[in-house]
């Protein structure tokens, strides 16, 4: 994990963490992370897994990435939301395998001068990764039965060609 | 007359599961492109339908159908997301 201590962010600018990972995640760990003299808004979002979805009951949720992939869309996402909100640090992590109610499958952090770039910076992360970001889930039912769960199909020419090949990632 | 080459195919999710393995060797001709990747892999009997609505990524980028698919290229079939 590469978080930073709190110190350190007084220097930081942009994104902090944006990667797919089998850790547990929590909130109140990194709201300790973010956040300079210069960012009155500071904004920690959680999923959380829910035991519940449409109607049935949910006790588990399998989740699978792309990861080599994933990691680059998600820095990508978080770059472009910096780049139009005006936030000045973000922090998105996105956990796989299996979870259950109420464990954390998301966190996304954002720290901004005003409340306005903060929400927007938080809102566009996760409307982007929910279009985009090479990740699946499959829910398991009370019932013993699961599913894959259907989503978006992600635009042509999305993420990665520049990223991949300034890193010279084959 | 075309060169043919096999690409391994990166599979997830539902596919990886209809499939029963992570990757996939298709083989494709010189030219081919991200469509005839489809096509190909639609004649596997783990896919059928299943491949509506899938994303194509090469070299970790998605791309569009008309897309080149050259010997050597990271291929990955991206069933709908669903991230959160």
């Amino acid at each position: 994990m590469n978080i930073e201590s709190p110190g350190a962010a007084k220097s930081l600018a942009g994104v902090l963490l944006a990667e797919v990972t089998d850790e547990e995640l929590r909130g109140g760990d990194l709201l300790r992370q973010l956040g300079s003299l210069s960012d009155g808004a500071v904004l920690v979002f959680e999923g959380r897994v829910r035991d519940h979805n449409t109607g049935r009951a949910v006790v588990c949720l399998h989740y699978d990435a792309y990861r080599e992939m994933a990691d680059d869309v998600l820095r990508e996402i978080a770059s472009e939301a910096l780049r139009t909100t005006g936030a000045s640090v973000i922090a998105v992590r996105h956990r796989v395998g299996s979870l259950e109610p109420p464990d954390v499958s998301l966190l996304v952090g954002v720290a901004a001068a005003h409340r306005g770039p903060a929400y927007a910076a938080s809102t566009y992360v996760i409307e982007e990764l929910k279009r985009r970001l090479p990740l699946w889930k499959r829910e398991e039912y009370s019932d013993g039965s699961s599913r894959w769960l259907g989503g978006h199909t992600p635009p042509a020419g999305g993420r990665g060609a520049e990223r991949a090949s300034e890193r010279g990632v084959e | 007359m075309k060169g043919r080459f096999e690409v391994p195919v990166r599979l997830f999710g539902r596919h990886r599961e209809a499939a029963g393995e992570p990757v996939l060797p298709v083989e494709l001709a010189d030219g081919a492109t991200v469509a005839d990747l489809k096509t190909a892999l639609a004649q596997h009997p783990a896919f059928g339908t299943s491949l509506d609505g899938a994303a194509v990524a090469v070299n970790r980028t998605y791309r569009s159908d008309e897309s080149l698919v050259v010997e050597g290229d990271e291929v990955a079939i991206i069933p709908p997301v669903a991230g959160g």
